[in-house]
């Protein structure tokens, strides 16, 4: 009896460690969904490229493709932001720049974030920025206007089909209070 | 071990008497049938919203429900069906079943067992009071698919939150209860490869519901922080990602969808045996069948998600493993079938009930199988075909195999036999009510007809009409079968301990009604060539 006696503690204990663990478990659900979608590209996202990763000559190649950029502001987001360029006809392999124009209309200073999306979306671990304003969070004063650059190349290996494709920034306001979450996606991007 | 509730402390008065026996009894029966009473109190509240959106929807356009009211039933409806009717009517089986199947006093948490009861008319309390808060109910569907819960949701979002978080906090425990017992409780020769049909499915639900339940847990708390603690988790403002909520919600949904049914499948294992007078065929098969359903229910959550522009890799994955959950199914159809085949059958309530499951259950199965073809799904998804999809698989599926657990079991709980011509007419109008409630349904999303919507385009009356006459019926019946349940407890024909002639199982061994306590000294189980003691 006493033996059964220790046996169900002992079970009761590695049940409600194992409930434990997958509470643990839904949360590890997020930086594990985010990087899968990194490695993997899917959803659209597209991420950091640093710099030094570039490799220092790049093979610019015959093929050219479209690009095209939207810019669109989030719910209750005061600000005014569209891409200077709708369209670019870019080379394969070839640096470019381009710029998206954003103004403040709020009477008082406002931070943006933008989030990028590529479509298709397997086209986006081939799209490679250096420069991006969406890597930073924005500061707009009142009223003030700023155009914020792009810089980006796109990768040789772009699948064939591929002809046209859309880079598309969401802007948004960043919430008052920042907390794990928010760094943890940032570090990311 | 037995504390207070049945040794009747004097000086109280009967009212005193009553509640503490109650709201302090640690024995198992008794819990069992608080939780069955719970569960068909909420039957009927979430029916009565069943009827309000079924008399919204008899006619195209708005008749007397805003949308805004409309949305709030179908949400409301959904959460107490599920966590409310169908989990805590398998958890009053299993408290009231499993001792008396596996040979042992009582549960082996007692204590932790009354807790686990007393929690939930609390939370659904709390749920069911969101009704009258500013701004309504939650209104977001039981998904509360972020932002129209984060972002969107009512004021009441946060009551509903808590009573999430309490439901969790009892079926984990509950579950927890189950396992413990299962595992440690098991009369001496009986091996787990012996174990009844009922306790198997039962132990492999617990399984579930323990890994489950904790992500839910997180998916609420996520939604909770989104909204008042700045966090981002689902918004693309903070870097966060909507689309996440969904993996992590159908994570937790679709094996919770199996919670919803293995119990029945046990159910049904237990039941036609009896009244085919035949050994359940395939034993082995059934229970390993049971344990890869609920393995591969973890990988195939993606089939709620095939229209958010996932990859096609991942799509043909899902697709695939989906349809492979198709064959343990098949094998345990095929077992209940040859088990009835040249069986000596009878027919009686709690057999009509398990056979309307197996076939109407098959049918939501199919369905299902629809569904998960990518291509298929595109057209069907968000529409009425879902919504008779997954009312097949629940209502003649885990409602009718807990009705005829209930028949079955009756007599032993009570004493008293129900009345068979009553459970006849209560079986016969049910499975014409069922049809005809949710069989056009099929049509209306072939159709194209979006569900969750309070209004619909005339070239959809007809179909509409007529499942909301059939809701009718059905909910009505139900009242019959509580008058049914209430009269086998007031009295009847006297039970015998057997019951039924050709019902297997220690259960049996035991007089009906059961003593409060059973098994207090360890019964004897039988070796295969034995035969179960009669009395
Ligand atoms: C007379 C009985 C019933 C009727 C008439 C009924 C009717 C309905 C209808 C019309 C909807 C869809 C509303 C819409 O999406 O526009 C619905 C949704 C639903 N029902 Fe039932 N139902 C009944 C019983 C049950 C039972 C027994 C269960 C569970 C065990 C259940 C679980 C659900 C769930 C989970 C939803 C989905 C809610 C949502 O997605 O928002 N129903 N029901
Ligand atoms: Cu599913």
């Amino acid at each position: 009896m006493t033996k059964n006696r220790n046996n169900q503690r002992k079970h009761t204990i590695l049940l409600s460690g194992l409930a434990v663990g997958m509470l643990g478990f839904a949360f590890a659900l997020v930086p594990l969904y985010a990087i899968f979608c990194e490695v993997t590209g899917i959803n659209g996202k597209t991420y950091a490229q640093e710099i030094d990763d570039t490799p220092a000559v790049l093979q610019v190649s015959e093929r050219e493709v479209t690009i095209q950029f939207l810019g669109q502001v989030g719910r209750g987001m005061p600000w005014e932001f569209r891409p200077m360029d709708t369209q670019l006809k870019v080379r394969l392999g070839e640096i470019n720049l381009t710029s998206y124009y954003a103004r403040n209309r709020a009477t008082q200073a406002v931070t943006g974030q933008a989030v990028p999306s590529v479509s298709p979306f397997y086209a986006s671990n081939y799209l490679h920025k250096i420069e991006c304003f969406c890597f930073t969070q924005q500061l707009l004063e009142a009223g003030e206007e700023q155009q914020m650059s792009l810089r980006f190349y796109i990768d040789e290996d772009l699948p064939e089909e591929i002809k046209t494709l859309t880079l598309s920034y969401a802007l948004f306001e960043v919430p008052e209070l920042e907390v794990a979450s928010l760094t943890l996606t940032n570090n990311l991007q | 071990m037995a504390v207070t509730a049945d040794h009747n402390i004097p000086n109280r008065s009967p009212l005193m008497a009553f509640l503490s026996r109650w709201l302090l009894t640690t024995n198992h029966k008794e819990i069992g049938t608080l939780y069955m009473w719970l569960s068909f109190v909420l039957f009927f509240i979430g029916g009565a919203m069943a009827m309000v959106i079924r008399m919204e929807l008899f006619q195209p356009g708005i008749q007397f429900a805003e949308p805004l009211l409309y949305n709030q039933m179908v949400t409301l409806h959904g959460l107490i069906m599920v966590f409310g009717v169908v989990m805590p009517g398998f958890v009053g089986l299993a408290n009231w079943q499993l001792p008396m199947m596996i040979g042992a006093p009582d549960m082996a948490l007692p204590r932790l067992n009354n807790f686990s009861f007393w929690i939930l008319p609390f939370a659904f309390t709390l749920l069911i009071s969101t009704l009258f808060m500013e701004g309504g109910a939650p209104n977001f569907g039981w998904t509360f698919y972020a932002p129209l819960s984060t972002t969107y949701g009512p004021p009441s979002t946060d009551v509903f939150i808590f009573g999430v978080h309490l439901m969790g906090i009892s079926s984990v425990l509950g579950a927890i209860n189950i396992i413990v017992t299962i595992f440690n409780l098991r009369v001496k020769g009986m091996t787990l490869m012996k174990m009844p049909l009922f306790v198997w499915t039962w132990l492999i639900t617990a399984f579930l519901l323990v890994m489950v339940m904790p992500v839910l847990a997180g998916a609420v708390t996520m939604v909770l922080t989104d909204r008042h603690f700045g966090t981002s988790f689902f918004a693309a403002a903070g870097g966060g990602d909507p689309l996440l909520f969904q993996h992590v919600f159908w994570f937790f949904g679709h094996p919770e969808v199996y919670i919803l049914i293995l119990p029945g499948f046990g159910i049904a294992s237990q039941i036609i045996p009896t009244f085919a007078r035949k050994k359940l065929f395939g034993y082995h098969s059934m229970v390993y069948a049971t344990a890869s359903i609920a393995i591969l229910s973890f990988v195939v959550w993606g089939h709620h998600m095939f229209t958010t522009g996932m990859p096609l890799t991942a799509e043909l994955f899902v697709m695939y493993a989906t349809m492979l959950i198709a064959v343990p199914t098949g094998v345990k159809v095929f077992n209940w079938v040859a088990t009835m085949w040249r069986g000596s059958i009878t027919f009686e309530t709690p057999m009509l009930f398990a056979l309307g499951f197996v076939i109407l259950f098959t049918i939501g199965g199919f369905s299902g199988l629809m569904l998960a073809l990518v291509p298929a799904d595109f057209q069907y998804h968000d529409t009425f075909f879902v919504v008779a999809h997954f009312h097949y698989v629940l209502y003649p599926g885990a409602i009718f195999g807990i009705m005829s657990a209930v028949y079955y079991w009756l007599p032993k709980w009570t004493g008293n036999m129900y009345d068979e011509r009553l459970g006849k007419i209560h079986f016969w109008t049910a499975i014409i009510g069922v049809n005809m409630t949710f069989f056009p349904m099929h049509f209306l999303g072939l159709a194209g007809m979006p569900r969750r919507i309070v209004d619909y385009s005339l070239q959809f009356a007809d179909f509409n009409m007529v499942a909301s006459f059939g809701a009718g019926m059905l909910g009505l019946t139900q009242v019959l079968f509580l008058y049914i349940v209430i009269k086998t407890i007031r009295g009847g024909k006297k039970a015998t301990g057997r019951v039924w002639e050709g019902a297997e199982g220690l259960e049996w061994t035991l007089a009906s009604p059961a003593p409060l306590h059973t098994f207090e000294t360890p019964p004897k189980f039988p070796t295969p060539e034995e035969d179960y003691p009669r009395d």
